[in-house]
């Protein structure tokens, strides 16, 4: 939630969100407070609308705790991006936060993920078989 | 009486007056003067006394891991050395013998009571001649028992501590050494890694495992992992948990888990007590297990006489 203490919108979000043909990759380069993961999904959402993407990808190798919020943001955009089209794929979860992450308790099974960028990619390609514009086809 | 009376000064020795530490200073001195008499004692009856204690072993059915030869070369060397603790005062090179010993000892099956059992013959044994030399003078006898006992009775703490300090420290060894060797992660082929538990799953294990296999992952850049648990005896509900936590925290890693090596046993157990099992990818052995995996990566094997036709 954002607070009184939260930077002012302007500030920009330290995620880049790229196009690669007919996907978004969005990487998280630092932690995102509550107020900016907000804006992160507002964000995503927007663009995934402007440049009609048939997958996302979620890049959160650089995050070392991925809390319940983060966790329920992940979730929302999947969900989300899915009622407009998109599947969604988070890669690079590390495997120290995987682990926190299930001690946790919190639910994961609505996330597809992928080890890494190009595994991600082949992943996608698989989920969204059959869409038109296949841009490619992976390194391997 | 009197006996008692020398523990309790001694036991309130730091808070007494200056007065009465000069006096109990005197008084240990004139204690002191006698150890040296007593260890005279000791030495010039080495003989009779290593003799006794050695058969007192033999009808107590102590050491009965080791010769009588061994048994006897070694109780010479914990007479001489008990000697010289109650001649230094110092227990050092008590202690690094004990430790010396229990690491001989120990893998040849010695318990713990009977180390005890022959330090506390021994304190015995050495009692008894005193209580015959000085029969005539209690007095006398008094007072070199007030000297005797308490070496005597930090010999045999020693002792006794080095041999558990040093049974515990095989002990740890052990368990690292079992730890490092039970949780393999192998690749058996590309982007496919087997991880074949053998033995208790317990709750720290299945950390540790997990960690390993998530690790192994990244590493190898899995996409499949099959967890075979054999070789594990008991599968109950807190394992089946952990097992449930490994595949989510793999598959958060992007990698698929099969499990293999259920048996019939196990699975019932499972079911009954209801563990809910229906998300993992379950085969029943592990040739089925790799089958499946290398089916969902993509590969195919042949046989070479087969393709050779």
């Amino acid at each position: 939630m954002p607070t009184a203490s939260h930077p002012p919108p302007e500030e920009p979000l330290r995620v880049s969100i790229l196009r690669q043909g007919g996907y978004l990759i969005a990487s998280i380069h630092a932690a995102l407070d509550d107020g900016q993961l907000v804006r992160f999904r507002r964000d995503l959402l927007d663009q995934i609308g402007q440049h009609r993407s048939r997958g996302v990808i979620i890049d959160v190798a650089a995050l070392d705790v991925i809390d319940s919020f983060a966790c329920h943001t992940l979730r929302t955009i999947t969900e989300v991006s899915r009622l407009r089209g998109a599947e969604t794929v988070v890669v690079g979860i590390q495997p120290d936060v995987a682990l926190a992450m299930v001690r946790l308790g919190v639910s994961v099974e609505a996330l597809a993920t992928a080890l890494d960028l190009e595994e991600g990619m082949a992943l996608l390609e698989v989920i969204t078989a059959g869409a038109v514009f296949l841009p490619g086809k992976g390194t391997r | 009486m009197r006996l008692a009376d020398d523990e309790g000064r001694q036991d309130v020795m730091g808070q007494m007056s200056s007065q009465q530490v000069a006096d109990g200073n005197e008084q240990d001195e004139e204690d002191a003067m006698l150890l040296p008499e007593l260890v005279a004692h000791l030495r010039g009856n080495r003989g009779t006394l290593r003799e006794e204690w050695a058969s007192r072993i033999k009808e107590a059915h102590l050491l009965s891991a080791m010769t009588p030869q061994e048994v006897f070369s070694e109780v010479t060397s914990v007479y001489d050395n008990y000697v010289a603790v109650l001649e230094t005062g110092s227990v050092d090179e008590l202690r690094h013998y004990a430790r010396d010993l229990s690491e001989r000892i120990i893998p040849r099956g010695v318990e713990t009571h009977e180390v005890i059992g022959i330090v506390l013959l021994l304190r015995d044994v050495l009692a008894r001649s005193l209580f015959e030399k000085y029969r005539d003078d209690f007095e006398m006898l008094n007072r070199v028992l007030n000297a005797y006992e308490p070496a005597a009775n930090r010999i045999a703490n020693t002792v006794a501590g080095s041999f558990v300090e040093e049974r515990e420290r095989v002990i740890r060894q052990q368990q690292d050494s079992l730890r490092e060797l039970s949780t393999p992660v192998l690749q058996v082929r590309e982007r496919l890694l087997i991880l074949p538990i053998i033995g208790v799953l317990d709750r720290e294990r299945a950390h540790q495992l997990t960690d390993q296999l998530l690790r192994a992952i990244r590493a190898h850049r899995a996409r499949v992992v099959v967890i075979d648990i054999t070789g594990v005896p008991d599968v109950d509900e807190s394992v089946a948990d952990d097992l449930v936590k490994t595949v989510d925290a793999s598959r958060l890693m992007g990698a698929g888990v099969i499990i293999t090596g259920l048996s019939s046993e196990i699975a019932q157990t499972l079911v009954t007590i209801g563990v809910d099992l229906g998300k993992m990818n379950t085969v029943g052995d592990l040739q089925g297990g790799i089958e499946e995996a290398e089916h969902l990566l993509g590969f195919k094997v042949v046989r070479t006489d087969d393709a050779d036709r």
